[in-house]
């Protein structure tokens, strides 16, 4: 029953490799050797998968968690992107006034206010659609074009460095970094995504309130009637949580990695962190298999643009696919016990 | 502020409205089926792309048509997946979007090299009506502009017409309001929605078009930076009726034109603000819009 | 001459469950056929396979003696077969002329379209409005609006399923008698219904379907009334067995007065005005036809709605039983064991701090399993695996759980087939026996005059109280709803 439920996540994967091999095919390179320079770009090497891999997968395994979070709910959260970017601002910012702050008090400092900028972001979604009926799809989507601008305006203004040269801003505290396995890139994020990851597991499990959330994802109507669940409460909560959760991914992307804030800090994330939720099922420890795959796939992609010269961004495409035949296998799955047509 | 500065604002409102419009009235036919296609915005960024490649091709309407084709072809894959195998529709949308950033980035750069040096192309020309265009204000504004802004003025009736006076858009419209009394009424509802999808799509794609071959002049990775989206809230402001949806396109075309007109003027004022200025008056436009017109019932589920 | 439709050996499996097993089927030319049985014996399905909403898995399907192939409603349609369904079918935000023109794939212009519903009205004797909207119908006019798309179809063969379900007594009455007209003009018609006495009266000959075969078929007079009953039940020995009535002197359990509610979504009809209270131990039931107010007035009581004005006592914990289990009620892809620690919420007896104690939900699932005797493998069982009766039961289980001093039902028995519907009613009785105040609706007005101690009718979201004694056509006539919108 388990691994059943898996295996059309394989086929994905699989079919997301062989679009890869068809486009790679027709845009005249060889595959074989492209496939391979992906391969080393993601595990060639314990380097790549310590300094490449993995710190690629954090922010996607955080971000699939807060989406998750929301789609559980039946809140469809679209935009953690401009929620990550919103982290990440706020934890730039806080970064830059902690010189001299002891390194643990600085860290929590700037992941708390990195959170809390994520749930500011989101917040205003969440008004909208509890005070006006403002659908969240629209409004998440939409908000990320601004977080969008307002990072453009940041690194050109208020946070840029100061020389005011590049777009970009100062390197924030040394205290406020987040510790990394030495000589690699691998920071403590990861630890961060863990625990998360185990945190959210047993909440669904093992609380009431977890439990609370799935209900009103999977049965709304009956979450409220015969659970007397205040659904739109419970939706707000966890829009509001899973903001918290991309903002915290954008605190952790500036704290561990960055040091900065650049222009296009997320190539995606985001959207990427969709991919990931979905194909995990919603489950946090499958969140952390799928964040680790997108970041293995990610990475790859890089030696292969590196490697091959194929365009990165084709990782997208793959990425499509991968939803759509997961999409594909339930809807099919959905259809088998149902006679009628 | 002198006519000639309200002439060329209301021009180039109507010239950045078009690709809107265009794309709004192809997600309205959409949605009056009872389908939200997110996808749109890829869509049309697939149709700028095709565009592009057809345009340097053959000129302007080669590219007009390819872009139709992508935006059809593309939009009908959406259907086949959301409506005939019934998969979420949002899901699937963001999924079409995603698939047609990644494709059309690596194929413009196969296509284009990765020089990052600005792309020139055939584009169409403004073709001023003659007679209409003498107006005072309005007539430049809206009778000097290219073709593809005059197909969309002829689109608002077009549609408006298909949708509330042939018997296919009667069957559209019942579909959108409810599927099991469309089916009991005899709608192959699916057919009809996948139709209207397809039929959206190429809008969709030639508001892609229009982007490129009418106002930018070139193309460029993620250049509907949203517009899509926005054709997506500008049919809920319209209240999904192509005539209102045609000045809810009119007014986000003037918002997106005030950017450059406030950029000429205030120049202390960081650019950026303006830029997101379509997105919050999109947002602030929704909270008044919601709950005033009803939308149809089967929007968005499965 | 042939008959003009002919159903041979159908046989239909939904997934596991079949439910037409080798059913044939004769429609005269002429005639007025009713085809009987219980809820859930096939009546729905089989006409649905003429009518193509449904694809048999074997079987013929011949019109006037020709095998034909009925793909679709517009096939069904092409040989002149027009269906009304049981629930209400049109389009809720079109116009009445838009419906019938959609139906019928009338040209679109909203003059002529208006002027030849008009038209049809008039000669069909059915007038109605051709600018209002569906949804703003009365249940009556909604229920002519689902005859006229069949008629403007020019259906020389029409398929009524369950017809009079959601109209009051005379308008039932008023409906049967333009059947007859129609009859008289040569066109045929089946009716599918549960209720003996509407068919012993209307038809000139009667189908009795049982669980998927059909195991009576002959003229109208021939049989009693208890044998075809006997057929539909098919246990000869079973009958239900009369309910003790209880006493009602205890507390007050509900107290209404002058209470009003809004309505409760865009179908949904404003509670005007209700004054009245149920004790403990007390049954009562709510006539009332489609669409009234007693929505809106059940949930007020069950605390799921907020009154506009007036009062509401009501003591707690109290229970509610909703209408449609399986969107309601229950969630399908959920256990039965989740559903539980769901309907329980805080209140369940595994709740330890934040944490749920899976073990005991799982064990008391179990019990109740036992209890209420719902057959399901075991507590993991997804809630959408049960069959209807099944899950009724567990709806009463976890209502009952909470051990309320309330109990609110909207139709507890729609669906389920004799056997289950009088389990329902037996627990519903047993609560109240108990102490519980039971507060019930029913569209059925049978069913409301079996089980309630005492009546209370909806009318236009008016609550009229009727005296103990009062019979079935006393209950029936206060039901009747004025027409408006008729032109």
């Amino acid at each position: 029953m388990r691994v059943e439920r898996f295996l059309p996540l394989v086929a994905a994967v699989l079919a997301g490799i062989a679009v890869l091999a068809v486009t790679l095919l027709a845009t005249g390179h060889d595959p074989i050797i492209a496939m391979g320079a992906m391969w080393r770009g993601a595990f060639g090497s314990w380097d790549t998968i310590l300094s490449a891999v993995l710190p690629r997968s954090i922010p996607l395994i955080i971000i699939g968690l807060g989406i998750g979070l929301a789609f559980r709910a039946g809140a469809l959260n679209i935009g953690a992107e401009g929620q990550f970017y919103a982290g990440a601002i706020a934890a730039t910012w806080a970064g830059l006034h902690l010189n001299g702050w002891p390194a643990p008090l600085a860290i929590a400092a700037l992941l708390i206010t990195s959170i809390l900028a994520g749930v500011v972001w989101v917040a205003v979604p969440v008004l909208l659609r509890v005070r006006f009926g403002v659908l969240e799809v629209i409004s998440t989507l939409l908000l990320n074009f601004v977080a969008d601008a307002l990072v453009s305006w940041m690194v050109q203004g208020p946070l840029q460095e100061a020389k005011r040269i590049y777009p970009q801003s100062d390197p924030i505290a040394v205290s406020a970094r987040l510790p990394q396995v030495p000589g690699t890139r691998l920071h403590l994020g990861l630890l961060l995504a863990v625990v998360l990851a185990l945190g959210l597991w047993l909440i669904y499990r093992r609380t009431l309130w977890g439990f609370q959330l799935r209900a009103t994802g999977a049965g709304p109507l009956a979450a409220r009637i015969a659970g007397r669940i205040d659904t739109n409460r419970m939706i707000a909560t966890a829009l509001l949580l899973s903001g918290a959760i991309a903002g915290l991914a954008g605190g952790t992307e500036v704290s561990g990695v960055s040091y900065a804030l650049f222009q296009s800090l997320s190539p995606g994330y985001g959207f990427t962190g969709i991919a990931v939720a979905l194909l995990a099922r919603l489950d946090p420890l499958g969140t952390l298999a799928t964040g680790l795959l997108f970041g293995a796939l990610e990475a790859g992609a890089g030696g292969l643009q590196r490697e091959a010269g194929v365009p990165a961004v084709l990782v997208y495409l793959i990425e499509a696919v991968i939803i759509i035949v997961v999409l594909l296998s339930d809807a099919f799955a959905r259809r088998r016990s149902d006679g009628r047509f | 502020m002198d006519a000639d500065l309200l002439v060329s604002f209301l021009t180039s409102a109507v010239r950045v409205a078009t690709p809107l419009l265009l794309a709004a009235l192809g997600e309205t036919l959409a949605e009056r089926g009872g389908v939200i296609n997110l996808g749109i915005e890829g869509v049309m960024l697939a149709g700028a792309l095709a565009a592009a490649i057809g345009s340097t091709a053959g000129g302007p309407w080669a590219g007009t048509f390819a872009s139709a084709a992508t935006g059809a072809l593309l939009s009908l894959g959406f259907g086949l997946i959301a409506v005939a195998a019934g998969a979420n529709q949002i899901i699937t949308g963001t999924a079409v979007t995603l698939g047609a950033v990644g494709a059309t980035g690596a194929v413009y750069r196969e296509v284009y090299g990765s020089g990052g040096v600005g792309l020139s192309l055939p584009t169409f020309r403004v073709v001023p009506i003659p007679g209409l265009d003498r107006i005072p204000l309005l007539g430049p504004a809206l009778f000097e502009q290219s073709i593809l802004s005059y197909l969309g003025y002829v689109a608002v009736p077009a549609i408006w017409f298909l949708l509330f006076r042939t018997r296919w858009g009667l069957a559209l419209r019942a579909a959108g309001e409810s599927v099991e009394a469309a089916t009991a009424a005899g709608v192959r509802v699916k057919r009809v929605r996948i139709i209207a999808l397809t039929l959206g799509g190429m809008f969709a794609g030639i508001a892609g078009a229009s982007l490129v071959l009418a106002q930018v002049g070139t193309f460029a990775e993620k250049m509907t930076a949203g517009r899509g989206f926005m054709a997506v809230a500008i049919v809920v402001l319209g209240g999904w009726r192509p005539g209102r949806v045609a000045w809810a396109a009119l007014f986000f075309g003037g918002a997106m034109a005030l950017q450059f007109l406030f950029q000429s003027m205030l120049l202390n004022v960081p650019y950026q603000l303006f830029l997101m200025l379509p997105y919050l008056l999109t947002l602030l436009v929704l909270v008044g819009a919601v709950g005033r017109v009803r939308s149809p019932a089967e929007l968005g589920r499965g | 001459m042939a008959p003009v439709l002919e159903l041979r050996g159908i046989t239909k499996h939904f997934g596991p469950v079949l439910a037409l097993h080798g059913a044939d089927f004769i429609l005269e030319e002429g005639e007025i056929h009713a085809l009987l049985g219980e809820n859930g014996a096939g009546k729905s399905t089989l006409m649905g396979v003429a009518f193509g909403l449904v694809r048999p898995d074997a079987g013929q399907i011949l019109v006037r003696g020709t095998a034909q192939q009925i793909r679709g409603p517009l096939d069904a349609r092409r040989l002149g077969i027009g269906m009304v369904h049981q629930h209400f079918t049109s389009v809720p935000a079109l116009t009445v002329a838009e419906n019938i023109g959609l139906a019928a794939g009338w040209p679109v212009s909203p003059g002529p379209l208006s002027r030849r519903v008009r038209d049809l009205g008039e000669q069909t004797g059915l007038p109605i409005d051709p600018a209002m909207r569906a949804e703003d119908l009365p249940a009556v006019l909604k229920q002519r609006l689902e005859v006229l798309k069949a008629l403007a179809t020019d259906a020389r063969i029409l398929l009524l399923d369950e017809p009079s379900s959601v109209l009051s007594p005379p308008e039932a009455e008023a409906l049967l008698t333009r059947l007859r007209d129609f009859r008289s003009r040569g066109m045929s018609a089946v009716l599918i219904t549960h209720k003996l006495d509407e068919a012993i009266r209307i038809a000139d000959r009667i189908t009795v379907l049982r669980r998927g075969e059909v195991v009576h078929t002959g003229p109208a007079g021939a049989e009693s009334a208890p044998r075809l009953a006997a057929l539909m039940i098919g246990d000869p020995a079973w009958a239900p067995h009369r309910l003790s009535q209880s006493a009602s002197t205890s507390e007050v359990r509900v107290r209404v007065q002058g209470l009003a509610v809004e309505r409760s979504g865009p179908s949904g009809v404003p509670l005007r005005e209700a004054t009245f209270s149920v004790r403990s131990g007390e049954v009562v039931g709510i006539a009332a036809v489609e669409g009234n107010g007693q929505r809106e007035l059940l949930r007020a009581v069950a605390g799921l709605l907020r009154p506009s004005r007036g009062d509401l006592a009501v003591s707690t914990p109290v229970s509610f039983v909703p209408e449609d289990r399986t969107s309601e009620a229950l969630i399908g892809e959920f256990s039965l064991a989740e559903n539980l620690v769901m309907a329980e919420g805080e209140s369940g007896a595994w709740i330890r701090g934040p944490w749920l104690d899976w073990g005991s939900v799982e064990r008391r699932t179990q019990e109740l399993l036992g209890e209420f005797s719902v057959r399901a493998p075991g507590p993991r069982t997804p809630a959408v695996a049960l069959s209807g009766g099944n899950q009724q039961r567990m709806v009463l289980a976890m209502a009952l759980e909470r051990q309320p001093t309330v109990l609110v039902a909207e139709n507890p028995t729609r669906g389920l087939d004799i056997k289950a519907t009088a389990e329902i009613h037996a627990r519903l009785r047993e609560a109240a026996r108990q102490g519980v105040a039971v507060l019930f609706h029913s569209s059925d007005l049978d069913e409301v005059v079996e089980l309630a101690d005492r009546v209370l009718v909806v009318r236009e979201g008016q609550v009229i109280e009727l005296s103990p004694g009062a019979t079935r056509q006393e209950i029936g006539a206060r039901m009747l709803v004025g027409v408006p919108g008729a032109s």
